[in-house]
């Protein structure tokens, strides 16, 4: 056995509630092989104590999956927004710094409200309208490649994390944030889907939708999931002009 | 088609941006360089200019309603961002910043140009090479005058990259990839023409 414990250090901002100030805490944790932030946090939660010894509330996040695909677990390590389940203790610099996602209402420690996520997609209509009063038949067939492509844009999560790296999406700007973008896209190229593209589009054009992108292009950086956010920014740009034009000039809108 | 004022605001800031105002750039930079040809070369190529039909309208609808438009606009987006290069020091984020930082610089270069110049002209001054070249004698007004022609060829050229994404006509990232070398060599290009022309008046 070794004689010296080896440690980890961790400087977490926490928050009671939503609207109370932050403050920090720091631990020293135990080193355990493979640690993942989600393990550490979780050895805070079994001995809420900090690094001088006093006994703190234990703290709070959100998890889910553990396996980064459900997008619960984002939040902002060394100063980069992520998820905290592949966040690996062996590949971070210590002190490791954990802080909520603020461009998202915080709701206690690094507990935030991605609702305002969820409520886009409702803006955008980011879903394949398949309900009728009658049985409306199996409907258009995907080719096989354009599914394969789909299936890259649709491995968003909605975890927030390319908001948090955007620029234009905060406190003085309605803008929707990056990733609805790649929903528009990614349900206008659906052979049903697209059946409804003006519509999605059009309320995708309306205020507090898609024209606050300034292409910093920090949400292609920072995908998690390596999707081609601003290709889909573009894409639904061109879209968005075509149906504009076709709004004012044309006489068919849909 | 209620609800989308946005949408057409932003997009007719774009296009502004472009079209007339970048266009007219291009022209004001190519007429200054006549100044490398002499006095009376320059006093030729202003005085054409000067002497167009229907300037007064040709200024108002292609300067000077558009560039009101654009900067007015363009201050309200570039206030409403929370830059975060520091911390997210991708080239297209530091370009983000530095469009919005030349933005303002501009303005105040060419709020500053226009009073000194067309202002003037307007209360009966003679713009010619003269008025440049007594201008420019100063060498505060030519590290300002630089700085101010530098910073706004930079911001037409980036400008140029982000219409091209704003409308939709760069969509891959190697055509957004080729097009950012295209608005430096045009940056490249416009800043020799612009510097040469200050310099012919020194």
């Amino acid at each position: 056995m070794m004689s010296d414990k080896k440690t980890v250090r961790f400087i977490i901002t926490r928050q009671d509630n939503p609207n109370s100030d932050p403050y920090q805490e720091e631990f020293e944790l135990e080193y355990r092989p493979n640690m993942n932030v989600i393990s550490a946090l979780m050895a805070i939660q079994r001995n809420p104590v900090d690094v001088k010894g006093n006994k703190i509330a234990p703290v709070s996040w959100d998890m889910n999956c553990l396996e980064e695909v459900c997008g619960a677990c984002s939040m902002v390590i060394n100063g980069k927004p992520r998820q905290s389940c592949t966040a690996l203790v062996d590949q971070l610099e210590q002190p490791i710094r954990l802080e909520p996602m603020r461009t998202f209402p915080v709701v206690r420690d690094l507990q935030v409200d991605r609702s305002r996520m969820f409520d886009s997609l409702k803006k955008v209509k980011a879903w394949i309208p398949i309900d009728g009063t009658y049985d409306l038949g199996p409907g258009p067939r995907m080719p096989e490649p354009k599914r394969q492509w789909a299936y890259e844009l649709s491995k968003c999560m909605t975890c927030g994390v390319c908001l948090e790296a955007c620029p234009n999406v905060n406190s003085k700007s309605d803008f929707i944030g990056p990733a609805a973008f790649n929903q528009v896209r990614l349900f206008n190229a659906h052979p049903t889907g697209a059946m409804n593209k003006a519509e999605r589009l059009n309320a995708f054009m309306e205020d507090g939708g898609m024209q606050g992108c300034g292409n910093s292009q920090n949400c292609v950086q920072s995908c998690p999931k390596g999707i081609p956010i601003t290709t889909s920014i573009a894409a639904v740009n061109r879209d968005a002009t075509f149906q504009s034009f076709k709004n004012f000039f044309g006489s068919d809108q849909i | 088609m209620a609800g989308n004022r946005e949408f057409f605001n932003r997009r007719l800031h774009s296009l502004l941006g472009v079209i007339p105002v970048g266009l007219f750039l291009i022209q004001h930079l190519v007429v200054n360089h006549f100044a490398t040809g002499g006095e009376e070369s320059f006093n030729k190529a202003a005085g054409f200019m000067e002497h167009l039909p229907f300037r007064i309208f040709l200024e108002i609808f292609v300067i000077f309603l558009p560039l009101l438009y654009h900067a007015i606009y363009g201050l309200y987006i570039a206030f409403t961002a929370k830059n975060n290069a520091s911390k997210y020091g991708f080239f297209r984020n530091w370009m983000f910043l530095i469009q919005r930082i030349t933005g303002v610089v501009t303005l105040i270069f060419i709020t500053w140009h226009v009073w000194q110049t067309r202002v003037q002209a307007a209360f009966g001054a003679d713009v010619n090479f003269s008025m440049m070249e007594n201008i420019l004698s100063n060498p505060f007004m030519l590290a300002f005058y630089i700085i101010g022609v530098i910073s706004t060829i930079f911001h037409f050229s980036n400008g140029l990259w982000s219409f091209c994404v704003s409308w939709g006509i760069t969509i891959s990232p190697r055509s957004q990839l080729i097009t950012t070398y295209v608005t430096i060599a045009i940056f490249v290009a416009l800043s020799f023409v612009g510097i040469r022309a200050i310099f012919a008046f020194v």
